[in-house]
């Protein structure tokens, strides 16, 4: 009977459950079972049970009770059962519980086991879970088994060095001898070992990194090998020899050159080599000039090298294969502020990117493409990000609106240009803008007060067009409020004129007000505008005043409180009262009463503060010649002295041509002379 | 590499190993997470996300994705072919293999990974060498069952003797 069947046949059952819960009751029964069977004494079946424990593991279910049962497999004489007892503890211990240092001792012993298949199952269980103080403890013999072991245990120790130095970086300083010997190994696993080991020794340390520089010359040696020799089977990865070995040593290579003048120096050929003599038509080949690209960039490179290097990233962004676009555009990223130029010079492949099916490789491209933006192409790329804007992936729309707003206010050539791109933008994805853009964009039409005839042209035509995107909703309300003066007038310089009447403004503006489709604060916009129309238009004012006082009843508050405070200023405009005359004690107010549309009573209002009453006082009026005058006769002749009455005169004014009037324009003649 | 993950196309896992210590809670999340990231990515993709700061690689062989997590300054494209060099071992291994395969001997799956990667890097760069040591690692198994089981009818022929 083989020893899995048990195994096997309970993963059999397990999977014929048909429900969670009947998974659930066979996986009760089944532990249960385990558990007796880890209680009894040996039985042979210890490492089935383990072995099928695992598996539950693996479903997601505890199997914190098998813990111990690890322990005591890998102490286990028997090969089987120490080889599932270290899966186990891969598994089930790490180093935060007490059982592992348990094991501890087992891996010690092992560590120097007659068979190099215990020697690696210790090895393996190290390099995965040893804690700190396992690493501490057995860094010794691991440094023993670096220098005189076969070849398929000194590649495992090496690796476990690499693990004991990332817990414990101190332990640098014992392994770097036996790193540095390791170089000379011909093994290919136990080399690329030692090369990961060494890069490991560098990073943390800047003195082992100063020792290493020593070793370039060597590296150099072994790459080239590794080029230019023949079809070695062992080793071969379509086309290229040993393509992990290759990428390893290309990343020493560029810890030791980074920084360093001499070591780059050395270097430089062989880079070049590699770039030129890699074939890559395969993944193997395109990981090896990947790395070659990203060490030559890093390290002190010669210009010609670099502008090399930067071509294979050109040369990749043409590539069929979709993930060697990605590597290239990442690639690029990183230096396109260090090499800008060169990166330019493969714009137009990375616009093209930009359409290409794949998310992560669109997204890389609006990331390039955004970095690459200068005063010399911004009018042609803004084209192609508009372009893009329109058809670009939901996730990505936010990012590209706020890229596009930067690149425009960093780089506008004009102020039509910029006020036209967020424009263009806010048309196009006006959801997915920022909140200040708003603000922003009031601020800009503000000050670019040539363009405003235009501005209000363009945006009156956007919001008869659709009133669905609330930012260009709220732009446009705002502007046609600010200068809807010059929509009126029918003229513009710069674009085709429209040809309005207050009528068509004044519906636009109403159907925002009353659209489901605004939010609140668009319909604070709409009525703020259509209040501000009324000082700007002469024929709707009732109109507008109708609208206000509908909105003092509107439910939203925000609203209410602007219709209401709107309201009262009507009222204020309609009842002003003015001081036209203080002097000698002597007070005249003119109060204005609007009655009609056209028609306005003028009060005049005199006291007389003095002592003495002032006689004979007569109002004269002159007003603009399409104005009615109607005076009636004053209350009286005298003003008391002191305060003690008045007298008021009424003025009645027919106005059908709704000419401005204003108060001075009444003015006051042929004062008495004063009897004190 | 952080670690190494098999999940079918109905996100069940297979096969979990993890190169760092993480808690066991910390681990159902990343499973969750490469999961629901790696199944939810479109036919024709690239191979290649971003998941807080680790890269992560994918690929998919017949039923089962087979994902890791990078560090930053590792080579994605060379994960990918380490992704493939495992695959091609567990075929040579089982022959012609598929997801059965590895439900059903995924105790020899972890067996190979362990010959094949260790700590996180590659261990050995030949084919052919990595196939001799799991096929003389799975002899000396034999061996010692085959002796255990020897041992054990020794010892009940004895003890019935006796």
């Amino acid at each position: 009977m083989s020893p899995s069947v048990r195994l096997q046949e309970m993963i059999r059952v397990i999977r014929g459950a048909r429900t969670q819960g009947e998974e659930r009751g066979v996986i009760q029964r089944e532990c249960a079972a385990i558990r007796a069977q880890f209680r009894q004494a040996d039985n042979g079946t210890r490492s089935h049970n383990l072995a099928k424990l695992l598996y539950v593991h693996m479903l997601g279910y505890p199997a914190h009770f098998g813990q111990m049962e690890c322990v005591r497999l890998i102490a286990s004489p028997r090969y089987n059962e120490k080889r599932v007892g270290y899966l186990g503890a891969m598994m089930l211990l790490d180093e935060k519980q007490d059982a592992s240092l348990l094991i501890t001792n087992s891996i010690k012993n092992d560590l120097s086991h007659s068979s190099q298949y215990v020697q690696s199952l210790a090895l393996c269980t190290l390099a995965c879970m040893g804690s700190a103080e396992m690493c501490r403890d057995l860094a010794p013999e691991i440094d023993r088994l670096l220098r005189a072991s076969n070849s398929y245990i000194k590649k495992k120790a090496a690796l476990c060095a690499v693990h004991m130095v990332r817990k414990v970086p101190e332990l640098g300083e014992l392994f770097t001898p036996a790193a540095r010997s390791l170089l000379s190994e011909k093994n290919h696993g136990v080399l690329h070992g030692a090369v990961v080991l060494i890069t490991e020794l560098c990073e943390r340390n800047p003195d082992t990194l100063e020792q290493f520089r020593k070793a370039v010359p060597e590296l150099v040696l072994m790459m080239k090998g590794l080029v230019m020799s023949g079809y070695s089977p062992e080793h071969n990865v379509a086309g290229i020899s040993d393509p992990f070995l290759q990428v390893r040593i290309l990343r020493l290579l560029r810890i030791l050159g980074r920084n360093n003048d001499t070591a780059s120096d050395a270097m430089n050929d062989l880079l070049a080599q590699v770039a030129t003599n890699t074939d890559s038509s395969k993944t193997a080949g395109s990981a090896v000039l990947y790395e070659t690209v990203l060490t030559v960039m890093d390290i002190k490179s010669e210009s010609g090298l670099r502008v090399l290097a930067v071509n294979i990233l050109g040369r990749f962004l043409l590539n069929n294969d979709r993930n060697i676009r990605y590597i290239s555009m990442t690639s690029l990223q990183k230096i396109v502020q260090t090499d800008h130029n060169a990166v330019q010079r493969h714009r137009g492949t990375i616009v093209d990117c930009l359409k290409d099916q794949d998310a992560s490789v669109k997204r890389r491209a609006l990331e390039l493409s955004l970095a690459l933006v200068s005063a010399v192409n911004i009018r042609s790329l803004m084209k192609e990000l508009l372009l893009f804007l329109s058809s670009c992936p939901p996730e990505l729309r936010a990012h590209t609106t706020s890229g596009i707003f930067n690149a425009a206010e960093r780089y506008a050539p004009s102020q039509r240009w910029h006020i036209d791109t967020i424009l263009h933008v806010l048309t196009t994805a006006g959801g997915d803008v920022r909140d200040e853009t708003v603000p922003n964009l009031i601020q800009l039409i503000t000050t670019a007060t040539e363009l405003h005839c235009y501005t209000v042209h363009k945006l009156y035509r956007a919001l008869i067009t659709d009133i669905s995107v609330q930012s260009l909703v709220q732009v446009a309300c705002w502007c046609i409020g600010e200068y809807g003066d010059l929509l009126l007038r029918g003229e513009c310089e710069e674009t085709e004129p429209v040809q309005v009447t207050e009528d068509d403004v004044l519906d636009a503006l109403e159907t925002v007000l009353q659209s489901h489709m605004s939010s609140p604060a668009t319909r604070g916009f709409a009525l703020t505008a259509t209040m501000k129309l009324s000082t700007r238009i002469t024929h709707n004012v009732d109109r507008i005043r109708s609208i206000v006082s509908i909105y003092g009843s509107c439910i939203d508050v925000e609203l209410q409180q602007r219709a209401v405070e709107y309201n009262a200023l009507f009222k204020k405009y309609d009842h002003m009262s003015v001081t036209v005359y203080e002097k000698n004690g002597v007070t005249l107010k003119l109060q204005t009463d609007r009655q009609t549309d056209t028609g306005m009573t003028v009060t005049l209002t005199a006291t007389n503060s003095t002592d003495g009453d002032i006689t004979g006082l007569t109002l004269q009026a002159a007003v603009p010649k399409s104005v009615q005058l109607q005076m009636k006769a004053p209350s009286g002749d005298v003003i008391p002295a002191h305060g003690l009455g008045q007298v008021t005169q009424t003025v009645l004014l027919n106005n059908p041509n709704k000419v401005g009037l204003h108060s001075d324009t009444v003015q006051i003649d042929s004062f008495p002379s004063t009897a004190w | 590499m952080h670690f190494l993950l098999l999940f079918s196309r109905q996100g069940k896992l297979r096969l979990q190993k993890w190169f760092t210590p993480v808690p066991e809670r910390e681990k159902k999340k990343i499973v969750r997470d490469m999961t629901t990231m790696v199944l939810g990515r479109k036919p024709r993709s690239c191979n290649f996300l971003h998941w807080k700061d680790l890269k992560i690689v994918y690929k998919k062989y017949a039923s089962l994705y087979f994902c890791c997590g990078l560090d930053a300054e590792e080579n994605e494209l060379l994960a990918l072919e380490v992704l493939h060099r495992y695959v091609e071992l567990l075929d040579k291994y089982f022959g012609n293999v598929c997801e059965l395969d590895i439900i059903f001997n995924f105790e020899k799956a972890y067996f190979i990974l362990d010959e094949f990667l260790l700590g996180g890097e590659v261990q050995e760069t030949s084919k052919q060498v990595l196939s001799r040591s799991i096929e003389a690692s799975d002899m000396l198994q034999e061996v010692c069952f085959g002796r255990s089981c020897l041992l054990s009818v020794l010892s009940i022929i004895f003890s019935v003797v006796l």
